[in-house]
């Protein structure tokens, strides 16, 4: 593959992006269009509605079942992303930076937790958090979600701080700032794209998941949007709940399509990274 | 340095090897074994101190319910007859593993894995090279391939649900025969299809990683030496990919052993399509009987814990982690 930058060569390659851009699209155009019909022509099968309403989305706004569920997704996923963001940036840290005995244990149990089978918690946790009472609330769920996004916290975060001029760190050791100043006053602001990729990584699994959601909730108190989409069951129950059901999915997507425009460089500097340190 | 305020003749001792030990990491910038200063002390407890709360997290949300899994497992408990709990010890095991669903579900899970790591590692390299070297928009492709990665899973599978939805959908008319998602081969098809949609951009991203590190002077030497655009890749970039290949491929394979979230949608595990995860999910919240439930977990477990020890016996050297020491 040496460089040729014929007119030819750019052809290919475009039609090949094309390809792609388009493979990748066509679901997600598909469930907007979908959400778009009204209930009269959303089983006509045409890709594109030939009538357009906004019908789904005033029903689903004004369903509590739909507006305390996106309450519950948003307010779950920022809070399970903050502390995950926090304790791995300090095992990121203490990992790039410090000697200690159990370091490699450390990055090992990451890697084991990475590729966990999440259903085998499901039964055990099911079961403990019923004793502890924090079965179908919020902590309920943030509690596993930040164990499956320490890892990639860890993971990511020590790719980026390895990326960190230290001498700045030395220098403000030797003008007598201790090691937790360096960390707070020097580190963490050079640090700052690093933990917002991150954020956004960790951001988009809780966003994500289904099966702790459906298994470690019962109500609406808790049910986050991808659990209450399967339980959605539209304004009367001789209704098709699909229309609904589209309009939901195209709000959840909207956050996720916003963050892939703005920051897919971020995002891809990140996954990579990452996966490179393993 | 500090200078300790009541100095003794031990500690005048290890302030001495301690300014010796510093004298090298002023212009190393790498501490090399040394007796144990204060400082050094100072940053074993700091360490320790900021992976604390990490570990503790991750092992108590997964180590203890992995062993209290262990511990229902030898029960009988169904939580429909809390009365007759009682401890069976290896019962349950014999129970599900003479069961014929289990081993249907098993199937199907091997199936999906095999053919969906498969196809996604032919994929994945494609796109890879696409987004590393297209000449046109780059952004565009890394964009858009971004999409089905960041999209929540449910979300994607019920666009594919109404696709295949006969009537609703754009692609129903594909099988002549009316409904693919009420038929077994078409409906794991389906699935598969989905799974492979959803996660070919993030083994590219992992194998595009892996391609940054082709030195590009040697794929011009190869040029140079009339290797074929085929040679190249066989001879030039798949040696030097191997490690990221295989990270790709371990992450992908047990990340698709635990598939649920397309299954659930697509056919609810209906005409024999459920995964193990779908199983275990079906005995435990909606059958409520934490014994068999639990005895799939610790399975499942199980299975994957051997999947990741041959992956990481073939790694050999390449296993992430092994050579941690000298990346961190």
């Amino acid at each position: 593959m040496a460089v040729e930058t014929t007119t030819r060569a750019k052809l290919r390659w475009g039609l090949l992006d094309v390809l792609v851009v388009v493979f990748a699209l066509v679901p997600v155009l598909w469930i907007a269009s979908l959400s778009f019909k009204t209930p009269a022509t959303l089983t006509d099968g045409k890709f594109i509605p030939r009538e357009w309403t906004l019908d789904n989305y005033k029903t689903i706004f004004d369903t509590d079942q739909f507006v305390r569920a996106l309450i519950n997704s948003i307010g779950i996923a920022l809070i399970a992303t903050l502390i995950a963001v926090v304790l791995g940036a300090m095992a990121a840290y203490a990992i790039s930076r410090l000697d200690f005995p159990g370091k490699r244990l450390l990055v090992g149990v990451s890697l084991l937790i990475a590729m966990f089978p999440q259903v085998s918690l499901v039964s055990p946790l099911f079961e403990i958090e019923r004793q502890l009472k924090i079965f179908d609330t919020w902590p309920g769920l943030i509690l596993p979600y930040i164990t499956f996004a320490l890892p990639l916290a860890i993971y990511t975060l020590s790719a980026f701080f390895k990326q960190i001029p230290w001498d700045l760190e030395k220098a403000a050791k030797m003008d007598g700032a201790t090691q937790a100043q360096a960390f707070r006053r020097v580190i963490a602001p050079l640090a700052a794209p690093g933990l917002f990729t991150t954020a956004i990584l960790v951001f988009i699994f809780c966003w994500n998941d289904f099966l702790f959601a459906i298994s470690l909730t019962s109500t609406e108190r808790s049910r986050t949007v991808p659990a209450a989409l399967s339980f959605f069951t539209g304004a009367s129950q001789f209704e098709d709940p699909a229309g609904a059901i589209c309009a939901a999915a195209v709000v959840i997507t909207v956050p996720i399509i916003l963050f892939v425009l703005f920051f897919q460089r971020r995002i891809v500097s990140g996954l990579t990274s990452g996966a490179v340190k393993g | 340095m500090s200078i300790n305020a009541t100095p003794t003749g031990t500690d005048i001792a290890v302030e001495k090897t301690e300014r010796q030990a510093t004298v090298p990491v002023q212009r190393g910038g790498r501490r090399r074994k040394a007796p144990l200063s204060e400082n050094k002390k100072a940053e074993r407890r700091l360490g320790w101190l900021l992976c604390a709360p990490a570990a503790l997290v991750m092992v108590a949300v997964t180590a203890y319910p992995i062993l209290y899994s262990v511990w229902l497992s030898l029960q009988r408990y169904d939580l429909r007859f809390p009365d007759q709990r009682e401890f069976i010890g290896l019962e349950n095991y014999v129970t599900v593993l003479t069961n014929e669903f289990w081993w249907t579900a098993f199937g199907v899970t091997a199936l999906i894995t095999v053919v969906t790591v498969a196809v996604e590692l032919v994929l994945g390299m494609g796109l890879a090279i696409i987004m590393h070297r297209t000449l046109v928009g780059r952004g565009l492709v890394r964009t858009a391939a971004l999409i089905p990665y960041g999209i929540v899973t449910v979300v994607a599978a019920f666009s594919w649900r109404y696709a295949w939805t006969p009537g609703t959908g754009y692609l129903a008319d594909l099988f002549s025969d009316g409904a693919p998602l009420t038929e077994r081969a078409s409906s794991l098809a389906i699935i598969m299809f989905a799974e492979i949609w959803k996660t070919t951009p993030f083994m590219a991203l992992l194998l595009m990683a892996g391609l940054a590190l082709v030195p590009e002077d040697l794929l011009k030497a190869a040029s140079t030496d009339g290797a074929t655009a085929w040679q190249k890749f066989t001879k030039v970039m798949l040696p030097v990919m191997k490690p990221a290949i295989l990270v790709a491929l371990l992450f992908r394979t047990l990340d698709a052993f635990r598939v649920f979230d397309n299954i659930f949608v697509l056919t609810a595990g209906g005409n024999e399509t459920s995964s193990v995860s779908m199983l275990a999910y079906n005995n435990l919240i909606r059958g409520l009987n934490l014994g068999i439930g639990s005895t799939m977990s610790v399975l499942i477990f199980i299975t994957v814990a051997i999947i990741a020890f041959v992956f990481v016996k073939l790694f050999g050297t390449a296993a992430p982690g092994s050579d941690d020491s000298e990346r961190r």
